[in-house]
Protein backbone atom coordinates (compact mmCIF):
# COMPACT_ATOMS: atom_id res chain seq x y z
CA UNK A 1 0.00 0.00 0.00
CA UNK A 2 1.29 3.66 -1.14
CA UNK A 3 2.28 5.60 1.77
CA UNK A 4 -0.68 8.21 1.07
CA UNK A 5 -2.73 5.58 3.03
CA UNK A 6 -4.91 7.06 6.09
CA UNK A 7 -7.39 6.10 8.76
CA UNK A 8 -10.61 5.44 7.17
CA UNK A 9 -13.76 5.11 9.58
CA UNK A 10 -15.96 1.95 8.95
CA UNK A 11 -18.97 1.47 11.16
CA UNK A 12 -19.51 -2.37 10.33
CA UNK A 13 -23.07 -3.05 11.43
CA UNK A 14 -22.57 -0.15 14.13
CA UNK A 15 -19.42 -1.44 15.22
CA UNK A 16 -16.92 1.12 14.36
CA UNK A 17 -13.45 0.28 13.16
CA UNK A 18 -10.56 2.15 12.47
CA UNK A 19 -8.99 0.90 8.56
CA UNK A 20 -5.96 2.00 6.56
CA UNK A 21 -7.18 3.09 3.74
CA UNK A 22 -6.40 5.39 0.80
CA UNK A 23 -9.37 7.75 -1.15
CA UNK A 24 -8.29 8.03 -4.73
CA UNK A 25 -10.89 9.52 -7.12
CA UNK A 26 -13.73 8.85 -5.55
CA UNK A 27 -12.57 5.37 -4.33
CA UNK A 28 -11.78 3.98 -0.92
CA UNK A 29 -8.95 1.01 -1.19
CA UNK A 30 -8.28 -0.59 1.71
CA UNK A 31 -5.14 -1.67 2.62
CA UNK A 32 -5.46 -5.58 2.89
CA UNK A 33 -3.75 -6.36 6.05
CA UNK A 34 -5.75 -3.62 7.47
CA UNK A 35 -9.26 -5.43 6.07
CA UNK A 36 -7.94 -8.57 7.51
CA UNK A 37 -6.98 -7.19 10.79
CA UNK A 38 -10.08 -4.79 10.93
CA UNK A 39 -12.66 -6.98 9.31
CA UNK A 40 -11.39 -10.33 9.28
CA UNK A 41 -11.21 -10.59 5.40
CA UNK A 42 -9.04 -11.43 3.08
CA UNK A 43 -8.91 -12.02 -0.71
CA UNK A 44 -7.42 -15.40 -1.81
CA UNK A 45 -7.16 -17.01 -5.10
CA UNK A 46 -10.51 -18.67 -4.18
CA UNK A 47 -12.49 -15.05 -3.47
CA UNK A 48 -13.04 -13.31 -0.03
CA UNK A 49 -12.42 -15.22 2.58
CA UNK A 50 -13.19 -14.93 6.52
CA UNK A 51 -12.45 -17.94 8.73
CA UNK A 52 -13.52 -21.08 6.77
CA UNK A 53 -16.10 -19.12 4.38
CA UNK A 54 -14.97 -18.21 1.41
CA UNK A 55 -17.10 -15.64 -0.86
CA UNK A 56 -16.85 -16.25 -5.00
CA UNK A 57 -15.92 -13.11 -6.86
CA UNK A 58 -17.04 -12.61 -10.49
CA UNK A 59 -14.53 -9.04 -10.94
CA UNK A 60 -11.41 -9.21 -9.29
CA UNK A 61 -10.75 -6.26 -10.88
CA UNK A 62 -13.22 -3.88 -9.87
CA UNK A 63 -12.11 -5.76 -6.17
CA UNK A 64 -8.43 -4.79 -6.87
CA UNK A 65 -7.98 -2.12 -9.52
CA UNK A 66 -4.77 -1.39 -9.10
CA UNK A 67 -2.08 -4.73 -8.56
CA UNK A 68 0.58 -2.36 -7.72
CA UNK A 69 -0.82 -1.40 -4.14
CA UNK A 70 -3.40 -4.29 -4.30
CA UNK A 71 -5.78 -1.62 -2.20
CA UNK A 72 -9.08 -3.69 -1.77
CA UNK A 73 -12.23 -1.05 -3.33
CA UNK A 74 -14.48 -1.16 -0.35
CA UNK A 75 -17.52 -0.25 -2.46
CA UNK A 76 -16.84 -3.33 -4.69
CA UNK A 77 -15.52 -5.71 -1.17
CA UNK A 78 -19.41 -4.38 0.16
CA UNK A 79 -21.19 -5.42 -3.89
CA UNK A 80 -19.02 -8.68 -3.46
CA UNK A 81 -20.80 -9.38 0.08
CA UNK A 82 -24.27 -8.08 -0.82
CA UNK A 83 -24.25 -5.67 1.75
CA UNK A 84 -25.16 -2.27 1.58
CA UNK A 85 -22.91 0.59 2.07
CA UNK A 86 -23.14 3.96 2.51
CA UNK A 87 -20.05 5.59 1.75
CA UNK A 88 -18.27 9.70 1.99
CA UNK A 89 -15.20 9.34 0.40
CA UNK A 90 -14.75 13.20 1.57
CA UNK A 91 -15.49 12.49 5.06
CA UNK A 92 -13.34 9.30 5.07
CA UNK A 93 -16.09 7.55 6.76
CA UNK A 94 -18.47 4.54 5.37
CA UNK A 95 -21.69 2.43 7.05
CA UNK A 96 -21.26 -0.83 5.95
CA UNK A 97 -25.00 -2.41 6.45
CA UNK A 98 -26.56 -6.20 6.24
CA UNK A 99 -27.86 -7.10 3.66
CA UNK A 100 -31.79 -7.73 3.48
CA UNK A 101 -31.47 -11.15 2.29
CA UNK A 102 -29.76 -12.24 5.92
CA UNK A 103 -32.52 -9.69 7.44
CA UNK A 104 -35.36 -11.42 6.17
CA UNK A 105 -34.12 -15.07 6.78
CA UNK A 106 -33.66 -13.72 10.07
CA UNK A 107 -36.94 -12.35 10.13
CA UNK A 108 -38.93 -15.19 8.82
CA UNK A 109 -37.78 -17.68 11.77
CA UNK A 110 -40.06 -15.26 13.73
CA UNK A 111 -37.64 -15.42 17.00
CA UNK A 112 -37.51 -12.17 18.75
CA UNK A 113 -33.81 -11.23 17.54
CA UNK A 114 -32.37 -10.36 21.23
CA UNK A 115 -30.60 -7.12 21.64
CA UNK A 116 -29.50 -5.08 24.69
CA UNK A 117 -30.35 -1.72 25.53
CA UNK A 118 -29.92 0.87 28.52
CA UNK A 119 -32.49 2.66 30.63
CA UNK A 120 -32.41 6.28 31.95
CA UNK A 121 -30.43 5.09 35.01
CA UNK A 122 -27.64 3.58 32.18
CA UNK A 123 -28.61 0.14 33.19
CA UNK A 124 -28.89 -2.62 30.19
CA UNK A 125 -31.75 -4.42 29.89
CA UNK A 126 -31.27 -7.42 27.99
CA UNK A 127 -34.45 -9.17 25.73
CA UNK A 128 -33.86 -12.51 26.02
CA UNK A 129 -33.66 -12.03 30.33
CA UNK A 130 -37.47 -12.21 30.26
CA UNK A 131 -37.63 -15.72 28.47
CA UNK A 132 -40.72 -17.63 30.38
CA UNK A 133 -42.69 -14.42 30.12
CA UNK A 134 -44.99 -13.04 27.79
CA UNK A 135 -43.70 -9.81 26.56
CA UNK A 136 -45.15 -6.39 25.04
CA UNK A 137 -42.28 -4.97 22.88
CA UNK A 138 -43.49 -1.37 22.52
CA UNK A 139 -41.29 1.45 20.09
CA UNK A 140 -42.31 4.80 20.55
CA UNK A 141 -40.59 7.92 20.47
CA UNK A 142 -40.83 11.36 21.41
CA UNK A 143 -41.46 12.93 17.42
CA UNK B 1 -38.39 1.38 24.03
CA UNK B 2 -37.77 5.14 22.53
CA UNK B 3 -36.39 5.79 19.46
CA UNK B 4 -34.70 8.92 20.26
CA UNK B 5 -31.87 11.09 20.17
CA UNK B 6 -30.84 10.98 23.70
CA UNK B 7 -32.12 10.34 27.07
CA UNK B 8 -33.50 13.85 27.92
CA UNK B 9 -35.40 13.11 24.79
CA UNK B 10 -38.05 11.14 26.84
CA UNK B 11 -36.41 11.65 30.34
CA UNK B 12 -39.87 13.28 31.08
CA UNK B 13 -42.29 10.81 29.57
CA UNK B 14 -40.63 8.27 31.13
CA UNK B 15 -40.66 9.75 34.40
CA UNK B 16 -44.03 11.21 34.85
CA UNK B 17 -44.90 7.42 33.98
CA UNK B 18 -42.80 5.72 36.02
CA UNK B 19 -43.02 2.57 34.86
CA UNK B 20 -42.29 -0.92 36.41
CA UNK B 21 -41.07 -2.41 33.26
CA UNK B 22 -38.17 -1.96 31.48
CA UNK B 23 -38.08 1.10 29.17
CA UNK B 24 -34.96 1.81 27.31
CA UNK B 25 -33.61 4.03 24.71
CA UNK B 26 -32.10 3.09 21.31
CA UNK B 27 -30.71 6.18 20.20
CA UNK B 28 -28.40 3.67 17.32
CA UNK B 29 -31.51 2.41 15.82
CA UNK B 30 -30.81 -1.17 17.05
CA UNK B 31 -34.04 -2.23 17.63
CA UNK B 32 -35.58 -0.28 14.00
CA UNK B 33 -32.84 -2.50 12.49
CA UNK B 34 -33.25 -6.11 13.95
CA UNK B 35 -37.38 -5.24 13.61
CA UNK B 36 -37.82 -3.72 11.08
CA UNK B 37 -39.39 -0.62 12.20
CA UNK B 38 -41.19 1.58 10.54
CA UNK B 39 -42.84 3.91 12.36
CA UNK B 40 -43.59 4.62 15.81
CA UNK B 41 -45.61 3.82 18.20
CA UNK B 42 -45.52 0.03 16.91
CA UNK B 43 -46.33 -2.92 19.56
CA UNK B 44 -45.00 -6.87 19.19
CA UNK B 45 -46.02 -9.43 20.97
CA UNK B 46 -43.59 -11.91 21.93
CA UNK B 47 -43.95 -15.09 23.66
CA UNK B 48 -42.86 -17.44 26.29
CA UNK B 49 -40.33 -19.30 23.97
CA UNK B 50 -39.31 -15.82 22.28
CA UNK B 51 -41.68 -16.09 19.29
CA UNK B 52 -42.92 -13.54 17.60
CA UNK B 53 -46.85 -14.29 17.89
CA UNK B 54 -48.08 -11.16 16.74
CA UNK B 55 -46.06 -8.48 14.38
CA UNK B 56 -45.59 -4.62 14.59
CA UNK B 57 -48.95 -3.02 14.64
CA UNK B 58 -49.42 0.18 15.27
CA UNK B 59 -52.01 1.42 18.56
CA UNK B 60 -51.52 3.42 21.04
CA UNK B 61 -51.38 3.16 25.10
CA UNK B 62 -53.84 6.37 25.40
CA UNK B 63 -56.17 8.24 23.98
CA UNK B 64 -54.16 11.62 23.42
CA UNK B 65 -53.88 11.83 19.62
CA UNK B 66 -57.50 10.14 19.05
CA UNK B 67 -58.66 13.23 17.24
CA UNK B 68 -55.41 13.19 15.03
CA UNK B 69 -55.52 9.20 14.36
CA UNK B 70 -58.67 8.18 15.13
CA UNK B 71 -58.18 4.74 17.14
CA UNK B 72 -59.25 4.52 20.56
CA UNK B 73 -56.79 2.58 22.94
CA UNK B 74 -58.96 0.47 25.25
CA UNK B 75 -59.57 -2.04 21.98
CA UNK B 76 -56.20 -2.84 22.16
CA UNK B 77 -55.48 -3.08 25.48
CA UNK B 78 -58.69 -5.25 25.86
CA UNK B 79 -57.28 -7.54 23.58
CA UNK B 80 -53.61 -7.19 25.68
CA UNK B 81 -54.91 -8.16 28.81
CA UNK B 82 -56.51 -11.29 27.14
CA UNK B 83 -53.72 -12.70 25.76
CA UNK B 84 -51.18 -12.02 28.81
CA UNK B 85 -54.25 -14.06 31.00
CA UNK B 86 -55.18 -16.84 28.18
CA UNK B 87 -53.11 -16.69 25.67
CA UNK B 88 -56.08 -15.61 23.35
CA UNK B 89 -55.59 -13.57 20.25
CA UNK B 90 -52.13 -14.68 19.86
CA UNK B 91 -51.61 -15.94 15.94
CA UNK B 92 -50.31 -18.91 14.78
CA UNK B 93 -46.82 -18.81 12.50
CA UNK B 94 -48.19 -18.90 9.14
CA UNK B 95 -50.67 -15.49 9.99
CA UNK B 96 -47.56 -13.67 11.77
CA UNK B 97 -45.82 -14.43 8.49
CA UNK B 98 -48.47 -13.15 6.65
CA UNK B 99 -48.96 -9.75 8.66
CA UNK B 100 -44.92 -8.85 9.01
CA UNK B 101 -43.40 -6.65 6.26
CA UNK B 102 -40.27 -7.62 4.82
CA UNK B 103 -37.04 -5.01 4.77
CA UNK B 104 -35.41 -5.01 0.96
CA UNK B 105 -32.48 -3.50 -0.88
CA UNK B 106 -33.49 -0.08 -0.46
CA UNK B 107 -34.73 -0.07 3.02
CA UNK B 108 -31.12 -1.97 4.02
CA UNK B 109 -29.42 0.67 2.28
CA UNK B 110 -31.36 3.59 4.01
CA UNK B 111 -30.53 2.78 7.09
CA UNK B 112 -26.57 2.60 6.77
CA UNK B 113 -27.21 5.70 5.07
CA UNK B 114 -28.86 7.21 7.98
CA UNK B 115 -26.16 5.41 10.70
CA UNK B 116 -23.70 7.05 8.20
CA UNK B 117 -25.27 10.12 8.36
CA UNK B 118 -26.09 9.83 12.91
CA UNK B 119 -21.98 9.37 13.33
CA UNK B 120 -21.69 12.04 11.16
CA UNK B 121 -23.92 14.14 13.03
CA UNK B 122 -22.35 12.74 16.31
CA UNK B 123 -19.06 14.29 14.83
CA UNK B 124 -20.49 17.88 14.67
CA UNK B 125 -20.27 17.18 10.59
CA UNK B 126 -23.48 18.71 10.00
CA UNK B 127 -23.12 19.56 6.39
CA UNK B 128 -21.54 15.65 5.90
CA UNK B 129 -24.51 14.26 8.13
CA UNK B 130 -27.01 15.90 6.22
CA UNK B 131 -25.96 14.70 2.51
CA UNK B 132 -26.36 11.01 3.98
CA UNK B 133 -30.05 12.07 5.62
CA UNK B 134 -31.45 13.08 2.39
CA UNK B 135 -29.99 10.30 0.90
CA UNK B 136 -32.02 7.92 3.54
CA UNK B 137 -35.04 9.67 3.21
CA UNK B 138 -34.95 9.64 -0.92
CA UNK B 139 -33.55 5.39 -0.48
CA UNK B 140 -37.03 4.95 2.22
CA UNK B 141 -39.76 7.48 1.81
CA UNK B 142 -42.28 5.40 3.30
CA UNK B 143 -39.89 4.87 6.40
CA UNK B 144 -41.08 7.59 9.00
CA UNK B 145 -38.27 5.86 11.58
CA UNK B 146 -35.86 7.79 8.94
CA UNK B 147 -38.22 10.68 7.72
CA UNK B 148 -39.78 11.85 10.64
CA UNK B 149 -37.17 10.54 13.36
CA UNK B 150 -34.28 12.05 11.61
CA UNK B 151 -35.95 15.90 11.92
CA UNK B 152 -35.26 16.52 15.45
CA UNK B 153 -31.80 15.76 14.40
CA UNK B 154 -31.76 18.02 11.26
CA UNK B 155 -33.36 21.23 12.98
CA UNK B 156 -36.72 20.50 11.85
CA UNK B 157 -40.02 20.27 13.71
CA UNK B 158 -41.68 16.65 13.53
CA UNK B 159 -45.13 18.29 14.95
CA UNK B 160 -44.59 21.18 12.36
CA UNK B 161 -45.03 22.06 8.92
CA UNK B 162 -42.59 19.78 7.33
CA UNK B 163 -44.34 16.85 8.79
CA UNK B 164 -47.69 17.50 7.47
CA UNK B 165 -45.95 17.67 4.11
CA UNK B 166 -44.92 14.15 4.97
CA UNK B 167 -48.56 13.38 6.40
CA UNK B 168 -49.47 13.86 3.47
CA UNK B 169 -47.79 11.57 1.16
CA UNK B 170 -49.58 9.55 3.66
CA UNK B 171 -48.51 7.47 7.12
CA UNK B 172 -46.86 4.14 6.89
CA UNK B 173 -48.43 0.92 7.58
CA UNK B 174 -48.44 -2.02 8.83
CA UNK B 175 -50.81 -4.70 7.69
CA UNK B 176 -51.83 -6.08 11.37
CA UNK B 177 -53.17 -2.42 11.27
CA UNK B 178 -56.18 -3.05 9.49
CA UNK B 179 -57.32 -6.23 11.58
CA UNK B 180 -56.86 -4.92 14.73
CA UNK B 181 -60.42 -3.51 16.21
CA UNK B 182 -59.98 0.12 17.22
CA UNK B 183 -63.38 1.77 18.10
CA UNK B 184 -65.43 -0.07 20.51
CA UNK B 185 -68.83 -0.86 19.01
Amino acid sequence: MSASAEVFRLIDDGQEVSLAAEVRDGRVLIDPDSLKSGLGWELKPEGLCKDAACVPVRDREALVPSAEDAGVDLAAFASALGRPLALDPAARVAALGVAAGERAAQLWTLEAPDFELPDLDGQLHRLSQHRGKKVLLVAYASW
Amino acid sequence: MALDRCDDDVREFIERAAPTHPSVIDTEHLVAELYHVVNVPTMIWIDEQGRICRPHDSQFGTDIFTAFHGKLSEPYLDMLRAWVRTGEGALPMDEVDALRIEPDAASQLARAERALAWWLHGQQRGEAAERHFVRADELAPSDWTIRRGSMPIRGKDPFGPEFFALAEEGKPDYPMEALTPTRKD
